[in-house]
């Protein structure tokens, strides 16, 4: 350890695992500019381009490869490369650039449709003997599923339920394996498991020893994959290159292990930050050798694949993969995280092309410096590819040591995971409460107890109150399904290498959602100030609504149904706590959709708002396309109402469209102007901004002229996405979003 | 007190510094031929108080933080609703909101009280010949000249805005009168030439007022540029 830890400052890190204080004692802050970086270094130029057209040709088959010989796990894989002799970081999920893995844990029957949809098939005696002694998660569930639950799902009153796949949004503090080296980390989990989980051997108990168990084993797993490469990585990092390289095994052995949703890589600027300052100043290292570093390893994370079906695809488009890397913030003592670093992380938008990974997350305070302020706004108006969070908001619940999982699930580094929930649907819920628990679309009956309201004219106090008793009765069916999934997940399908790096006894969140919000908000709106009338159909069934006279519309920065979005929050946030969680998880709320608004949508009939039936909803926490009439704070002010701290703590997410001459005149006023919207719309206790800078124009062009456009990137709801990757569907939506511009 | 409001802007961008709300107030006397905004020329209902249209402008303050944003009252002409803009004013100053007035400067007069709120005076200059002016909106130039005499004499702060009709300013002629009005003016911090546009013509059509405009060409924006470079030697020139 002498060697590697050389010149550091002391402190309790040097004790026990804890990256925090190490971070705390060791790192500078950079209050400079941008003028400092280098430009993309001859080696990486190669390796980049020889992924530029690998990614063209998977671009035309959707996948470029499986690898249908092994099946996922963290050491199961021959070593792979893009260039060897270029390759500065090394390691790849499979031995090729690109392949993807068979990860038949979450559910078998998934693995034959992926495969089926690209004419691959599996190797016949993992077959055979995967299907004779092995079950999965998918199983687990549906084992248990009651009725109420299959129903819920089979309407879509919940979706994207992780029952069938990884659930994902665990990060691993990856950083504990350059900072400690892998014995160490064995060493602590063994004198854990020998000493301290002993006692009455309670189900609990055992659940946690086995867990630790194979988490020792997942640790020398993850040393023998990157003794594969030539290293060993049983001690710590001595160099930056060690460093960034150690903690990418950690990141990689996660996503050979795991195919979760959002596979987010935590928070890595400062560490890797005070690794690179020590090099430079040791005088083995440059600032072109630095950039390289980080070229390099963030071009292994743009080529991190999950093989998904199609169906998967029209939830979440784009094939994203949620390497999310959180980016500066400000520290408990008031220091900027903001390092040389987190520069050079977001200059690989401009070395490398802009792309949709890894997920550039800055966790925003109006108190960083200026410089990089107007830096990141620089880029987000050149490249679409940064999303904002509010480290003003996040930082007094989950200290300065926090990452982003996924879009915007924000937890302690090695310290907390989350069960993740995808979400249910506000909208369909309350239809529901109007037509007496049937389905709108399938007219099959979903909830008991409920009766058809067959007034002329809906009443608002009226259906606010059968609303409530539905959400009541929703937040129990889904609270429900999410204890099945999580208990089976962890039994069938355990991320034993994620949470290895975490501490044994991890805080859990049990993260539901919600999509629809906008539109649930306005037609409640459009009941109470307006005049609805339902049309019905054959089974009374509403099949429309007639809507008399103007309402006011959620977006608008008009309390009057601002509140009524707050008050729905509230009321289903207070039902889904009401339940007990699996493994004493603390229950949290999002309003994300990421793109599956488009599939709520299609799967909802008609709403009281006047949103015709399969319409999309607005993504997120946005309000309904071009609803929000009142210019771009007007709309941003509203959201900005939402809660965060007592409501929905896993995160509220906005994606805000505007058009490039709107913001200002010049580049300077440009990014001065969206600094000035960044500050102002954060300091109100907003969470989450998406931020596009485009023209429709340009979109509709792109839709019609994929080819002109390669390496178009936007954001949509809490990740990028290559515009050409999405469904026609969804850069339909995406283009009929209001784009905030002059009058 | 009562005002009345023909619409807000929440994210003016280029109605003075910063991010700004633009308070679009109804009616105004003059009817310039190139007028884009038509519905606010008559004064509209009274539909909104001192008190909260102060509260909407001060609802945007955490974005007015950087670079001077604030509020700009424009319309319409604000001046014909003085006493109105001025009982909003007394509530934003307390709360130090930055306050700009897009004015042609023809109001019911007594200026001064309103003025000494204003940080800031975006002066439409319309025309600077008598004939011209009245040719262009159909009153005299003098109450213009009277609004003008008052702001030198406070010393306010101006940005100058000309809108460039093609045939009626784009001409050395023009710009050389334009550049010696300018120059007598003590304050001028910045000056931008507006190239004149067609996409008031729908409102026209719309609202059923025949558009004095109908068959005027937009005016070329590069042209629009050449001139402004023009402007800005003689300006020199002259100094």
């Amino acid at each position: 350890m002498k060697e590697a830890w050389r010149g550091f400052v002391e402190g309790t890190w040097k004790r026990e695992v804890d990256v925090r204080d190490f971070i705390q004692k060791n790192y500078n802050n950079y209050d400079g500019d941008e003028s400092f970086l280098s430009n993309i270094s001859p080696k990486t130029k190669v390796i980049w381009d020889k992924c530029s057209q690998l990614l063209k040709e998977e671009l035309k088959n959707h996948v470029l490869d499986i690898d249908v010989d092994h099946m996922s796990g963290i050491n199961n894989f021959e070593a792979g490369y893009i260039d060897k002799d270029n390759e500065v970081i090394v390691g790849l999920q499979t031995d090729a650039p690109l392949k993807r893995i068979v990860n038949p844990y979450g559910g078998i029957r998934m693995v034959y449709q992926e495969l089926d949809a690209y004419g691959y098939k599996l190797n016949s005696d993992v077959l055979k003997y995967f299907n004779e002694f092995r079950k999965t998660h998918n199983q687990g569930v549906f084992d248990a599923y009651t009725g109420d639950i299959r129903k819920a799902r089979h309407v879509g009153l919940l979706t994207g339920l992780p029952d069938a796949y990884g659930r994902g949004r665990i990060i691993g503090d990856y950083r504990r394996i350059a900072l400690y080296g892998i014995d160490f980390l064995m060493e602590s989990k063994k004198d854990e498991w020998d000493n301290k989980l002993i006692g009455p051997l309670t189900e609990e108990l055992i659940h946690l020893r086995e867990d630790v168990s194979m988490q020792y084993r997942a640790l020398d797993d993850i040393k023998k994959m990157a003794s594969k490469y030539g290293f060993d990585i049983s001690k710590p990092a001595v160099n930056a290159k060690e460093a960034i390289q150690w903690t990418y095994f950690g990141y990689l052995a996660a996503i050979k292990e795991n195919n979760g949703a959002a596979m987010s890589l935590g928070r890595v600027d400062a560490f890797f930050d005070i690794y690179i300052k020590r090099d430079i100043e040791e005088g083995t290292l440059n600032e072109e050798d630095a950039q390289e570093l980080i070229d390099q390893f963030v071009i292994k994370l743009r080529i991190a694949r999950h093989l998904r079906t199609p169906e998967y695809d029209e939830l979440f488009s784009g094939d994203p993969t949620w390497v999310t890397c959180s980016i500066g913030g400000i520290g408990e003592d008031g220091r900027s995280l903001v390092t040389k670093t987190s520069y050079r992380i977001l200059h690989t938008l401009t070395n490398l092309d802009p792309a949709p990974e890894p997920n550039l997350t800055i966790l925003w305070s109006d108190k960083l410096p200026e410089s990089f302020k107007k830096y990141c706004a620089s880029m987000s108006i050149k490249t679409d590819a940064i999303q904002y969070e509010n480290d003003e908001i996040m930082r007094p619940i989950y200290g300065d040591d926090y990452a982003i999982a996924c879009c915007v699930s924000a937890m302690r580094v090695g310290k907390d995971m989350q069960f993740f929930g995808a979400r249910c649907n506000l909208a369909k819920a309350l239809l529901y409460s109007i037509n007496g628990g049937i389905d709108e679309v399938k007219g099959d009956k979903v909830i008991d107890g409920f009766e058809i309201m067959d007034d002329e004219v809906l009443d608002y106090d009226k259906v606010k109150a059968s609303y409530f008793k539905m959400l009541e009765r929703v937040a129990e069916i889904y609270a429900n399904a999410m204890n099945v999934i999580h208990y089976m997940h962890d039994k069938y399908a355990y991320e034993a290498g994620q949470m290895a790096l975490h501490d044994t006894d991890v805080h859990r969140f049990m993260a539901y959602g919600v999509a629809g919000l906008s539109v649930v908000a306005d037609s409640l709106s459009a009941i109470k100030y307006a005049k609805v009338k339902p049309i019905r159909g054959e089974n009374k069934v509403t099949t429309g609504f007639d809507i008399e006279g103007d309402f006011p519309k959620y977006g608008n920065d008009d309390d009057r149904v601002d509140n009524i979005a707050k008050e729905i929050l509230d009321k289903i946030y207070k039902e889904l706590a009401s339940h007990k969680p699996y493994r004493d998880a603390e229950p949290t709320l999002s309003v994300l959709t990421i793109t599956s608004n488009v599939v709520y949508g299609s799967k909802t009939g008609a709403t009281p708002d006047g949103r015709l039936a399969g319409v999309p909803f607005a993504p997120g926490a946005n309000p309904m396309h071009e609803r929000d009439c009142s210019g771009a704070l007007a709309s941003l002010n509203s959201v900005a109402k939402l809660d965060y701290a007592s409501c929905c703590r896993d995160g509220i997410s906005n994606t805000f469209s505007i058009v490039p001459s709107t913001l200002g005149a010049t580049d300077e006023e440009r990014i001065d102007n969206l600094v000035s919207v960044l500050d102002g719309y954060f300091i109100q206790g907003a969470h989450h901004l998406n931020v596009n800078v485009l023209n429709r124009e340009m979109l509709i062009d792109a839709m019609e002229n994929p080819d002109k456009y390669p390496l178009l990137t936007i954001r949509v709801s809490g990740y990028a996405v290559r515009f050409n990757r999405l469904t026609r569907k969804q850069q339909e939506e995406v283009i009929a979003r209001t784009f905030h511009s002059k009058m | 007190m009562l005002g009345s409001i023909d619409s807000i802007e929440t994210f003016g961008l280029v109605d003075g510094p910063g991010i700004r709300t633009v308070v679009f107030l109804s009616g105004c006397k003059l009817r310039c031929k190139y007028c884009h905004n038509p519905e606010t020329w008559k004064m509209g209902k009274l539909n909104m108080t001192a008190e909260e249209l102060a509260k909407k402008i001060i609802r945007n303050k955490p974005y007015f933080k950087r670079n001077s944003g604030g509020v700009t009252f424009s319309g319409g002409e604000p001046l014909l609703q003085s006493d109105f803009i001025i009982q909003v004013c007394k509530i934003l100053k307390k709360e130090e909101i930055h306050i700009a007035l897009d004015t042609a400067g023809v109001g019911n007069g007594n200026y001064e009280e309103l003025l000494s709120y204003i940080d800031l005076v975006l002066l439409d200059i319309k025309h600077v010949t008598r004939d011209g002016y009245l040719e262009l909106t159909g009153r005299t130039i003098d109450e213009f000249l009277e609004f003008l005499e008052i702001c030198k004499k406070m010393n306010k702060k101006i940005w100058i805005r000309q809108v460039i009709v093609p045939g009626v300013m784009d001409n050395d002629s023009y710009i050389t009168k334009l550049a010696a009005l300018v120059k007598t003016i003590p304050n001028v911090e910045r000056i931008d030439f507006l190239p004149y546009h067609k996409l008031g013509d729908s409102k026209y059509v719309k609202l059923g007022i025949e558009n004095p405009y109908l068959n005027k060409e937009a005016m070329n924006q590069e042209k629009c540029s050449l001139l402004y470079q023009e402007f800005l030697k003689k300006i020199k020139d002259f100094s």
